[in-house]
């Protein structure tokens, strides 16, 4: 049996969720006595591969190619599936990042595979790969096997531990002809944004809703978030108001988020709010009232205004981490 | 331009959702369902798009008849026609884009919308294998989409940025929050939807590639403690998350 994992690439350095991936899929080949192999595609991709080396690929296939350097969801698909039958996979991985997300339905239909997307969990029963993957944003969870023989699995980013094992990839290069036509969509610019970490992605994430008062009033959240290199994340409520872009939004029409922590500000705990978040490690909450459904999932929560608990945890923090 | 959506019928955002007795399916008891939020957007935009370029709007949906009252809704909102392909079984993303895809093929749309993801089973797939079975560029997660004669120029959310992305028609999109604000449905609107063609067909039958095995709920949260009712509770909070959670 043979498995790939694609590791993908942002301004030439690997993102932590490929890294997820990678470490999880090699976990997963060792339980199987599977083949495995790291996959890595773009433009200069040299200075990248070795890292893999460390996170359980002894071995790294690297597609470099000028046309690659920036995302086409086509054309990658088209590098990914043509690998992965060179190879002879059985069970390709990628990272459900937004370039994961973008890829693997492509992949899937070129393998003739199925697709378990965005798992949370990975295990092996009677020599099977059994998938977990929330539904209804978190709600209720379901346990789903692949019955293709060619499988595809896509990872959520921030739940796989991305464990180290010191160790060095053989780095094999490989060519897959592309024409013009397989450039179906191309990534012409990218535009950074708040330069935060994305809230899908972040270990601490500090969220805020209504008990804020005012859009004015969100610098509280912000700075908290900088104190802790935290995201920032919002509820609905306010994003609808207009408060806040929709991109830092978390629950079932925004981002479902599973960080180590989730700080919860003027969040009362809509049930669908509550879905996007309530799988992170530890969740604080800041509300007035005593009754609000948020306290029913926190760790540790403070029943007071947010607008003078926020400056005192700020200052409190800044002081404790020395910043 | 012929713009063709494919819309989903789920249940709503603040359902609490409860495992049925087959410990595959949620149970329906008291669920109420809607448009889901995504595919409204997908509505939204086509209807803009036809608004400017003329054309019409075709709502596409795969399920049993229940489905009907969602394509309702889109006509309501002011699409042209709609269609129901009918199959009552469950079927897997793979399926679902199998039955979409077969019917796109006669429809040949020049713009073909989906929400992001459905958000029931979240997969967010259906509109990139649809993408892939008709062998048509797509773009996911997009909050911005301007055509331009046979291009289209859209911005596509990304972790922490965007990437602006440019296409060829005949194209896929998958609307994002953020693209546009849908409209209310009309009382003109909701009475013209009233005579609008609701046309019904069986789905074409597809394999599923994807068993479920089990639904479950996650594992209960347990409650945690109040710190304090004030803010001189903060100096607990800090204590508890270095020496308890140690997190700082």
């Amino acid at each position: 049996m043979k498995f790939l994992a694609f590791a993908e690439l942002r301004d030439q350095k690997l993102k932590k969720s490929s890294l997820e991936t990678v470490r999880a899929a090699r976990g997963l080949a060792d339980q199987l006595g599977a083949e495995f192999a790291a996959l890595v595609i773009g433009r200069g991709v040299e200075g990248a591969t070795q890292e893999l080396g460390n996170y359980g690929a002894t071995r790294v296939i690297e597609v470099d190619h000028p046309d690659l350097a920036r995302h086409s969801n086509t054309a990658f698909a088209k590098v990914i599936a043509a690998i992965a039958t060179a190879e002879g996979a059985q069970v390709v991985f990628l990272p459900a990042s937004q370039m994961g997300k973008d890829l693997a339905p492509r992949v899937a239909v070129k393998l003739g595979a199925g697709l378990a997307a965005d798992c949370v969990a990975l295990t092996v029963q009677n020599g099977e790969l059994i998938a977990t993957r929330p539904v209804y944003a978190g709600k209720a969870l379901v346990d789903v096997t692949i019955k293709t023989p060619t499988k595809v699995f896509t990872l959520r980013p921030n739940v796989f531990t991305a464990t180290m094992i010191p160790g060095s990839a053989i780095v094999e290069k490989k060519t897959v002809p592309l024409e013009s036509g397989d450039f179906g969509a191309v990534v012409k610019d990218v535009k950074v944004g708040s330069g935060r970490p994305d809230v899908t992605e972040a270990d601490i994430i500090v969220s805020g809703g209504r008990g804020l008062k005012a859009p004015e009033n969100f610098h509280l959240i912000e700075e908290l978030a900088d104190v802790l290199g935290a995201a920032v994340g919002a509820s609905r409520a306010v994003v609808d108001a207009g408060w806040r872009p929709h991109d830092e939004q978390v629950g079932q029409t925004g981002k479902t988020v599973s960080p180590t922590l989730y700080v919860a500000c003027g969040i009362s705990g809509a049930v669908q709010h509550l879905a996007g978040m309530s799988s992170s490690r530890y969740i604080v909450a800041v509300n007035k009232d005593k009754d609000a459904p948020i306290f029913q999932v926190a760790d540790y929560g403070i029943v007071g205004d947010v607008l003078e608990i926020l400056p005192e945890l700020s200052a409190q923090l800044r002081k404790a981490l020395g910043k | 331009m012929k713009v063709a959506v494919c819309v989903n019928h789920v249940p709503d955002t603040e359902t609490k959702i409860k495992v049925g007795p087959d410990n595959l399916t949620i149970d329906r008891t008291g669920v109420t369902y809607m448009l889901s939020p995504y595919d409204e957007i997908a509505v939204e935009e086509a209807l803009r798009i036809r608004d400017k370029w003329k054309g019409e709007v075709v709502v596409l949906s795969l399920g049993g008849d229940v489905h009907k009252e969602t394509l309702r809704k889109t006509l309501a909102m002011g699409a042209d026609r709609a269609v129901l392909l009918k199959d009552d079984a469950p079927r897997d993303s793979f399926a679902v884009a199998t039955g979409l895809a077969q019917e796109l093929k006669g429809l040949t749309p020049d713009v073909i919308l989906f929400g992001k993801q459905s958000i029931d089973y979240d997969d967010a797939q259906v509109g990139t294998l649809v993408a892939e079975m008709l062998g048509l560029p797509s773009v996911a997660v997009v909050v911005k989409m301007e055509i331009q004669e046979g291009t289209v120029t859209c911005e596509r959310e990304i972790e922490g940025g965007r990437e602006v992305v440019e296409t060829r028609l005949p194209a896929v999109f998958l609307a994002q929050k953020g693209l546009n604000e849908p409209r209310y449905p009309s009382l003109k609107g909701i009475m013209a939807a009233k005579s609008k063609p609701i046309e019904e067909k069986p789905a074409a039958a597809a394999e599923i590639r994807v068993e479920t095995l089990r639904l479950r709920k996650p594992p209960a949260k347990n409650p945690g403690r109040i710190v304090g009712t004030d803010k001189t509770a903060v100096t607990e909070l800090i204590r508890l998350l270095h020496e308890e959670a140690k997190l700082i």
